[in-house]
Order: C-alpha cells, then sequence, then structure tokens
C-alpha cells in the first residue's frame, strides 16, 4: 500500500476550502496550518501563466525528516503515512529543518506537528478532510498500488510533476498539470 | 518573470517569511563542543605521545575547560527544545542516521570521561585536596594508572564530536547552503582552532605557546583552503546552492562573513601569531581572542544563513 494524492492545477481555483477544512478537521491552532495554497504567476505581459497548487506534506517516500528525527517520533505509519508521535517528541526541531517544503511547524505545546494524510479518517475508510471539500473536485486520493484508486487513475492520462524532487525526497503528492 | 504567493495566507511562526527555527543556542552548541573537542584532541594526543612535561597547560590544565564547555553546551542544546520534559526520550534510543542522536550519545560519553581526566590532575593544582572518600581515592589512582587508554578513548570520541558539529548541519540535505560534505572537516578544522587558541591563552610556557601557535597557523591555513574550497563547490552545483554561496558574495552576509570570520577570525590572528613567533611582543590574548570570536561568528552565521537557503519559492 502506498497512500498518495494527485492535485489538478487546472481545475484548482485558490478558494482555499483545503485549508479551512483542514484548520477544523485537525483543531490546527490559529495563526497555523497544515496545508497552504500557492500562486505561481509565471512569464511576462502578456504572455503569464498561472499555476494553483494546494501544497502540503509530501509524505516522501524517502523522508529525511524520519531520517534526522533523533528520537524516532517521526516515523512512517502503513502506507507511507508520516506522522509524529507527540510525547516522543522533543521539539529539536531537526526535522523542520529537515524538510525541503516546509511543511512541519512547532506546536504552541512544544511538539512538532504536520499533515497526517487525516490518517484517523483514512483508517475509517473516509478520504481526508481537504480532498472531501474541494469544491472543484481538484484532489485525488487513494493507494497508488491499486490500479482503480482515485489517485492511480488520475495519474494515467494526465501529465504530472512533483515539488523539488532533486531534493531526492521522492515526494507523493503529485501536480497534474 | 516568476512570481509566487501564499493564497491562503501563511505566516507560521518561525517557519514565514523564512525558516528561523534554530536561534542562539545551536550556534553555541556547536561552537562550545568544537571547542571542547579541539582542547581534548591535543590533550589526549600530547599524553599518548608522552609529551606531559613539555606541553603541562594543553595536556592538565585547559581541559578542565572541556566538562564546563561540554555541560554548557548540553544546557544549550536543552534550551533549545521546545518539548523539554520530553528531553530523556533523546536518550532512549540510538538512530545512526539522526546525527542529532548519535551526536547526544557522543557527547553522553565525552562529558564523564573529560571529568575523569580533569579529576585525575585536580590534585597537582590544588596539593590540598581531599576526595573524601576512600573509594574515590582508588579511582583516581586507576585513572592515572589508565590514563594512556583513556587519552587514546578520548582522542577518537574528541575527532568525531569535532566533525559532528558538521555533519549536524550537512545531514539536512533541504538547506542547500549546509548540504556538502566539506562542513565536517571544515567545522572540525575550527574546532581544533579555537581549542588551540584557548591553550595558548591558557599558557604560561613561551615553549608550548610558540608550539601551539605554529599548530594553530596550520589549521588558520587549512581552515582557509576549506573554505575557498567550500565556495567552489557551491559555484559548480546546482542553481539552489549558487544562492546559497551568493548570500556570501554579494548577499546579505557577506560583510559578515568574509570581516568577521575570515579576515578578523582567521588571516588576523594569523598575521599577529606570525609577528609574534619573528619576535614581536604582542600578548597572546589578542589572537586568541580573535580565533575565538571568529569561530563563534562562523557557526552563528552559517546557522544563520543556511536556514534562509531552500528549494522553493
Ligand atoms: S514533505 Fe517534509 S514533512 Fe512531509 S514527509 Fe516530506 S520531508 Fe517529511
Ligand atoms: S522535533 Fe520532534 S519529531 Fe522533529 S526531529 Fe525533533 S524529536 Fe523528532
Amino acid at each position: 500500500m502506498r497512500y498518495a494524492m494527485a492535485i489538478d492545477t487546472k481545475k484548482c481555483v485558490g478558494c482555499s476550502d483545503c485549508v479551512v477544512a483542514c484548520q477544523t478537521e485537525n483543531n490546527v491552532p490559529h495563526g497555523y496550518c497544515r496545508d497552504w495554497v500557492v500562486e505561481v504567476m509565471d512569464g511576462t505581459y502578456p504572455n503569464l501563466e498561472l499555476e494553483i497548487r494546494s501544497e502540503r506534506c509530501n509524505h516522501c517516500d524517502n523522508s529525511p525528516c524520519v531520517r534526522c528525527c533523533p528520537t524516532g517520533a517521526s516515523h512512517y505509519e502503513a502506507g507511507g503515512i508520516v506522522t509524529v508521535t507527540a510525547n516522543e517528541c522533543i521539539g529539536c526541531g531537526a526535522c523542520i529543518e529537515s524538510c525541503p517544503y516546509d511543511a512541519r511547524y512547532s506546536h504552541p505545546d512544544g511538539y512538532v506537528d504536520k499533515c497526517t494524510f487525516c490518517l484517523h479518517r483514512v483508517e475509517k475508510g473516509e478520504k481526508p478532510a481537504c480532498v472531501s471539500v474541494c469544491p472543484t473536485n481538484c484532489m485525488y486520493f487513494g493507494d497508488l498500488e491499486d490500479p482503480d484508486s482515485d489517485v492511480s487513475q488520475a495519474l494515467q492520462n494526465r501529465k504530472y510533476k512533483t515539488l523539488a524532487p532533486e531534493a531526492g525526497t521522492k515526494p507523493q503528492i503529485y501536480y497534474l498539470i | 518573470m516568476k512570481e509566487e504567493i501564499f493564497v491562503s495566507g501563511r505566516n507560521i511562526p518561525n517557519i514565514d517569511p523564512f525558516l528561523h527555527i534554530w536561534h542562539w543556542q545551536i550556534p553555541l552548541y556547536l561552537f562550545l563542543g568544537g571547542l571542547a573537542a579541539g582542547i581534548m584532541f591535543f590533550a589526549s594526543l600530547y599524553t599518548i605521545l608522552g609529551k606531559e612535561k613539555e606541553m603541562p597547560t594543553t595536556v592538565k590544565w585547559a581541559v578542565f575547560l572541556v566538562p564546563a564547555a561540554l555541560v554548557l553546551g548540553l544546557f544549550a542544546l536543552f534550551l533549545d527544545l521546545k518539548h523539554q520534559w520530553y528531553f530523556w526520550r533523546l536518550y532512549l534510543t540510538v538512530r545512526f542516521e539522526s546525527p542529532m542522536s548519535w551526536g547526544a550519545w557522543v557527547l553522553m560519553l565525552i562529558t564523564p570521561l573529560s571529568m575523569m581526566w580533569v579529576s585525575s590532575y585536580i590534585k597537582e593544582l590544588y596539593p590540598k585536596w581531599d576526595w573524601k572518600f576512600e573509594i574515590l581515592n582508588k579511582f583516581e589512582k586507576l585513572i592515572i594508572e589508565y590514563r594512556k587508554s583513556l587519552a587514546w578513548a578520548l582522542l577518537i570520541l574528541s575527532v568525531i564530536l569535532g566533525i559532528y558539529t558538521g555533519i549536524l548541519l550537512s545531514a539536512f540535505n533541504a538547506r542547500p547552503l549546509w548540504n556538502t560534505a566539506i562542513l565536517g572537516p571544515l567545522f572540525l578544522v575550527s574546532g581544533l582552532s579555537t581549542g588551540a587558541a584557548a591553550i595558548m591563552w591558557m599558557s604560561k610556557s613561551h615553549i608550548e605557546r610558540s608550539f601551539m601557535s605554529k599548530v594553530d597557523l596550520i589549521l588558520i591555513g587549512i581552515e582557509l583552503f576549506f573554505i575557498i574550497h567550500l565556495f567552489m563547490g557551491f559555484m559548480a552545483s546546482t542553481a539552489v546552492q549558487i544562492n546559497a554561496a551568493e548570500l556570501f558574495m554579494g548577499g546579505q552576509f557577506t560583510v559578515s562573513f568574509w570581516v568577521f570570520v575570515v579576515i578578523l577570525g582567521l588571516v588576523f590572528p594569523a598575521i599577529l601569531e606570525i609577528l609574534e613567533l619573528r619576535g614581536y611582543k604582542i600578548p597572546v590574548a589578542i589572537p586568541a581572542l580573535l580565533i575565538l570570536f571568529g569561530g563563534l561568528m562562523f557557526r552563528f552565521i552559517m546557522v544563520e544563513a543556511g536556514q534562509i537557503t531552500r528549494y522553493l519559492y
């Protein structure tokens, strides 16, 4: 099993519903977020190109955050989901330094927090909150190893990219372009 | 032109707009670790070479700084932790892929060993010293008897500690400025040089001082070579590493790095040391202080600048 997400940059309108859904679902402290939306404007007027991306932890296959964690608090769950066990975390910040996507933050209570792919929902067979709330249905979640899953289907007929693959992390959020 | 903005709004404390998770504690920890490694290295080396008589400060007295520096360093690391009362978790596992983990273990080993070293010389410093308990006297005798073996262990541990202070940073591939293998050797040499400077400063014997000053000159030479090598490597590397190097070549760290670290912290003290060796009267405290100051600045700048370098946005 390998959980992954595909996000259609052509469908995303940048409404930030996914951000609010995550904050509500996961009780994210005020002023923090586990996902965010980036708007990229490329080119020179009048030849401009716009890309809108909803970003979050990439649940990397080769995650430096898990490697650098001195206590093992950062670890892989089944399906490659990367999570932090709060009462094992010492708050050293090594994992924050090691994430090329700045997807982690230091929770006001001291431990490190991040996107969990809504593990608590996924375990019950539900989709992550951000995916289920998206009004344009631009996010696809599921098991990459299952050819019939939403994510595998979405990746089949489209070109896609990942963010900063040169950082060597093997990110598992795919952006349809 | 490419412009990237967070449309959902994102302003997470210490992450946006630039990463600033590590403040003064980590560079101080790295400095104290390097200093302790440097002093310990020379103390064990000259014990193994049987030079206790010629180099008393190196072998005996400067080592008194080592446990103090290590305990202070560990305390700085502790202050940096945001989930402090789970600190003990660090010592429940050994994770070799995580430099933070094995480094913490090396510190845990080297601190008591260096304390043992110091305790075996305490009677020479304070002849009236009394251990009070017979068992401690026996323990002291044992340490004195096995001093050479202790020196070997500490020699190896001090090299590991010195390299660790650099590897801690170079293991982070997310920060292009740190992600270079030269950082381990560079931090080691810099640590050795600060150690030599501290010994020089404390020593009262002219012969020992001028010997350490020659050693220090060689170390400064190697350090300068490594620094040039570091930037040459960056300039011949990927876009993110070229950007990292540019922070020091016209960017915001240009003045602080080249003036405080390279000129005041390395070149100028080297010139003073050469003049001193040639017979000019120069108080040893000046080059020694400059080297220590340069070493501290170097770590502050590297930690600060490294957190700014990144892959995205
Ligand atoms: S995106 Fe960052 S936090 Fe998430 S798994 Fe990759 S390295 Fe770790
Ligand atoms: S902050 Fe916590 S999760 Fe992150 S590396 Fe340190 S102990 Fe591990």
